[in-house]
């Protein structure tokens, strides 16, 4: 980010610090959620129902079609051949042997490739989706060892792909800034997320903790990560009478299709991304450079365009998670109360992005504490643009934090639940705000009472079974309310009972299309197979990226304003001869396929007649919910109680996890099946990144050097025990449906809880992720 | 010779470069088999050929004339869908849906296996006619399947609920940590 972007933002955030004292002092009921969603309340229907996704049988017969899955006339395939330097010039590009390679239609460098805008980097601006703002393919410039240098199209993949070995680059080398070290020596900077400084301060922390009988004071760190969905990044895409037609992998539709409308200078309607199932995203299917490398390359051929990037490719092009090293320093008094809490710490971002990994997050709303000292300082490399990884901040700070928690425990002399307990806010101790929501000590007693963390011996190693030693351990996981600005949903109700919702959200694998059917269903009255429910479409109304868990509330918010569109239509046309006449429409609420008085159920009219006396085919609203002023009026985060069983091999170190229970408290739960599944799969995602995850770096030439899922590894079957999933189901009185997001509080939490676990079973307090058995040895 | 795929004769391919994993995506359009890291290392390409399962991506198509494949696409039954693809959708054995078929392909020759009585590396007595499925021995067999949506409790589910007539070993819960303790 240049200056000018500095001072951008820092504006915003002025704004923005003024705008949230306002809100925060206003009265609940000028705020949105200020009156609670009646259909948090509903017990029988559809609301909490376990339905199983709808889409089942497509995913189980291999007809649901993903991005690479769409044959057109007379494609061609692409490949890219990636820099081999972090930083300098290109001094030759030797591509003569590709272009006579067999089937090569088209090889594109900074020769001759189109001039393009730089991308708008994402939370830049309110549509922007890039990873980085650079330009592509431009100049003769490298920004990081992996970047694209040129792209062939050919026939087939295998044409292409030969044909990519056969480039040849000379380059001009510089001296690149990739090592942590180094760059740390040069200065750091105090970190902005979203507009804000990563930087919280209340009272003297460091005083306290020097004055304080009990305390902990020590640094964590955490390595880089990937997303790895399995399904590959993977465009097919083609231009049609100027306008770009994407079938796209994509967690931002609509973001990414107004990106490259800025990109290649076109109207933002002359830009449609389609994307109806996504082979999974965790933050990383945003807008990279392949998108436009691809519709570059599609324009210069004039033929429709593949781009699948090899598993080597996506590590190159696509961002991860970035490093960090932790200072948690916590100060106690006898009884457990903590006077000093200090989470302090560095990452790693580059000079293009906007993205600091804000491991402080977690912390802001977690403990009472009389002194507070958080602080996200960065360093910036030469190196791919780092992006955002489920529970960007949460999942890697709650490892620090909640290990932290448990080493202060155990000096107290302390059950680190009942630590935690004693620490438990009436308030959000950093905001100042009360919670809208917040029942964790339920969660708390629920989760031990299951869990069977009674048998727990405080005492670590003391536990043998054979050759493995057992543990227990626990933590919090927390991940706040997010509903973003934008939102929109449209609704046509036909004359025979049927609903069609159009919005622009995804389906990633949490049970969109399925969830919002239901909602939606049981909104409106009818049941859910009277429910057609489009998206992954960027024409369609909103602006709703899966991010930041918040796509629930976002859409159920979209699709509430937009029921109450329908309802003042309805109620409009109902006429005089309806029972509904004279009614206004926040009198009438939905059931049997119709309109009623709410508190006078009798007083109804069907859909059907009401259309039917008004000679109407349809009736067609589209509306948007108010700004998402809640968050700014409380304080709104989930929460967890997670808890672990682990061994350790006394021979060969292995760790291995037995059991591990989460008892969630994420407001209602809307669907029970899909809401397990997205819990389970956080929870697992943070054994991996407790155990085994980790994207090597090479501080010498800046290149990841295990660039595939061999050498990356992920939990596989044998590494996942039956984890079990529970939940308070308590409505937060403040969101649409009751519900909070669920799809990123399970990776929170998690790898403290293994850790914690590993110490009970054996004395060894492992702070340096992941945990792998040469750490235990 | 042609090759069979889910029961129909289809013709190699003349590049002989091309993948069994591509011929059935790029050639035949068949793409319900998924291309996750085309380094076998990741399973969802998996398929039959013969029963027996292979990774796609590892074979070269033109390696398998005369052979049986069957893809997801040929695993139902007229409108029926086979046992463990309903198996799936109940347990909620995914989320993403993309190494599904894999995940499907796989556990349909792991069946076969465990049937035959080949042993796994966590089978602890080689000498027994019947190799008992406990989950350990079925996550042990399906962990070349990566699923990064972490629907790998309801895979298990699905594939012991299908195949598994005795109960497999549950480890969860607190009946079974009264046991462990």
């Amino acid at each position: 980010m240049n200056l000018l972007d500095q001072a951008k933002q820092a504006v915003q955030g002025m704004a923005q610090a003024v705008m949230t004292k306002a809100v925060a002092l206003a009265p609940d009921s000028w705020v949105p959620g200020g009156q609670p969603d009646p259909l948090m309340h509903s017990k029988h229907g559809l609301i909490g129902a376990p339905v199983s996704r709808l889409d089942g049988p497509l995913k189980v017969t291999g007809k649901a079609a993903f991005a690479a899955e769409f044959p057109l006339p007379d494609m061609v395939y692409a490949a890219l051949a990636y820099s081999t330097i972090a930083k300098g010039r290109i001094r030759s590009l030797d591509i003569a042997r590709a272009e006579k390679a067999p089937g090569v239609v088209l090889v594109m460098t900074h020769h001759n490739a189109p001039r393009l805008q730089p991308p708008p980097l994402f939370l830049s601006e309110e549509k922007a989706a890039a990873g980085d703002n650079l330009p592509v393919m431009q100049d003769d410039r490298i920004h990081w060892n992996g970047q694209p240098i040129a792209l062939i199209l050919a026939g087939t993949q295998e044409q292409a792909d030969h044909a990519a070995s056969l480039i040849r680059a000379t380059y001009i080398e510089e001296d690149a800034q990739i090592s942590i070290a180094a760059a740390r020596a040069e200065g750091t900077t105090q970190s902005q997320f979203m507009g804000q400084p990563l930087h919280n301060e209340s009272g003297d922390a460091e005083a306290a903790l020097a004055e304080a009988p009990f305390k902990v004071d020590a640094t964590y760190t955490t390595p880089r990560h990937n997303h790895n969905p399995i399904e590959l990044h993977a465009v097919t895409l083609f231009w049609q009478g100027g306008v770009l037609r994407v079938h796209d992998a994509q967690q931002l539709v609509t973001h990414s299709a107004f990106t490259l409308s800025r990109v290649f200078d076109i109207p933002e309607e002359k830009v449609i991304i389609t994307s109806p199932y996504v082979g999974g995203g965790f933050g990383s299917k945003s807008l990279w450079q392949h998108h436009i490398l691809a519709a570059a390359a599609a324009r210069m051929a004039g033929r429709p365009v593949r781009l699948m990037l090899s598993r080597e490719g996506v590590y190159r092009i696509v961002g991860g998670r970035s490093p960090t090293e932790q200072r948690v320093a916590l100060g106690a008094t006898a009884d457990g109360k903590l006077t000093a809490l200090i989470h302090s710490g560095l990452t790693v971002k580059t000079p293009h992005n906007a993205m600091p990994e804000p491991f402080i997050l977690p912390t802001r709303s977690a403990y009472a504490a009389d002194n507070i000292l958080l602080d996200v300082r960065h360093v910036e490399l030469d190196m791919l643009g780092n992006t955002f990884m489920r529970a960007p901040g949460e999942a890697v700070g709650t490892f620090a934090l909640e290990s932290a928690m448990d080493e202060l425990a155990e000096k107290l002399g302390m059950d680190p639940i009942e630590l935690r307990l004693r620490n438990e806010p009436e308030k959000d101790p950093t905001s100042g705000l009360p919670f809208s929501a917040r029942h964790i000590a339920q969660a708390w007693r629920t989760g031990a009472e299951r869990f069977g963390w009674h048998r727990r011996k405080p005492v670590p190693g003391t536990v043998r079974e054979g050759e493995w030693l057992v543990g227990m351990g626990c933590a919090t996981a927390t991940y706040p309310y997010y509903r973003m600005p934008g939102g929109a949903a449209r609704l046509t109700l036909t004359s025979d009972g049927h609903v069609t919702v159009d919005v622009a959200v995804h389906e990633m694998g949490m049970g969109t299309a399925t969830v919002q059917s239901q909602v939606t269903a049981e909104r409106l009255g009818l049941s859910i197979d009277m429910i057609r429910f489009n998206y992954g479409d960027s024409t369609l109304p909103g602006l709703i990226m899966a991010g930041g868990s918040q796509q629930t509330a976002a859409t159920g918010a979209s699709i509430l304003a937009a029921y109450d569109a329908l309802k003042k239509e309805l109620v409009a046309l109902a006429g005089n001869s309806s029972p509904l006449a004279g009614l206004k429409p926040d009198e009438v609420g939905s059931r049997d396929a119709g309109l009623c008085k709410l508190d006078e159920p009798d007083r109804y009219d069907s859909y059907a007649a009401i259309l039917g006396r008004a000679r109407r085919e349809e009736v067609r609203v589209e509306a948007s919910p108010p700004p998402p002023l809640e968050t700014m009026h409380w304080s709104m985060h989930s929460h967890g109680a997670m808890f672990c069983e682990a061994r350790v091999n006394i021979v060969t170190g292995e760790p291995r996890i037995s059991r591990f229970l989460g008892s969630f408290d994420c407001g209602r739960i809307l669907n029970p099946k899909t809401a397990a599944s997205q819990f389970r799969g956080g929870i697992i995602m943070g054994l991996g990144l407790a155990l085994m995850e980790e994207t090597q770096f090479d501080e010498r030439k800046g290149r990841i050097m295990n660039a595939n899922l061999a050498d990356y590894h992920v939990p596989v079957h044998l590494d996942v025990p039956e984890i079990d999933v529970i939940w308070t189901d308590i409505p937060d009185p403040h969101t649409p449906m009751g519900a909070r997001g669920v799809g990123e509080i399970g990776i929170t939490g998690t790898g403290a809880a293994v850790a914690n676990a590993i110490y009970n079973a054996t004395g060894k307090r492992i702070r340096d992720l992941p945990i792998t058995l040469d750490k235990l040895l | 010779m042609p090759i069979i795929i889910n029961g129909a004769a289809v013709s190699l391919p003349d590049d002989p470069r091309v993948s069994l994993l591509d011929l059935l995506r790029e050639y035949l359009h068949l793409a319900g088999t998924k291309m996750g890291c085309n380094q076998g290392a990741c399973g969802a390409c998996t398929v039959l050929v013969d029963g027996e399962r292979i990774i796609s991506c590892l074979a070269l198509a033109v390696q398998y004339e005369g052979r049986a494949i069957t893809t997801v696409e040929g695993l139902a039954t007229g409108g029926d869908l086979h046992p463990l693809q309903r198996a799936f959708i109940e347990h909620d054995g995914f989320q993403c849906g993309y190494c599904t078929p894999g995940q499907i392909c796989s556990a349909i020759g792991m069946a076969a296996e465990l049937e035959r009585g080949l042993p796994s590396h966590v089978t602890a007595d080689l000498l027994l006619d019947e190799i008992l499925a406990s989950r350990e021995e079925l996550a042990e067999r399906m962990s070349g399947n990566l699923c990064r949506c972490g629907a790998h409790n309801g895979i298990m589910d699905a594939i012991a609920a299908t195949f598994i007539h005795t109960e497999t070993s549950r480890s969860t819960g607190p009946d079974s940590a009264e046991a462990a303790a």
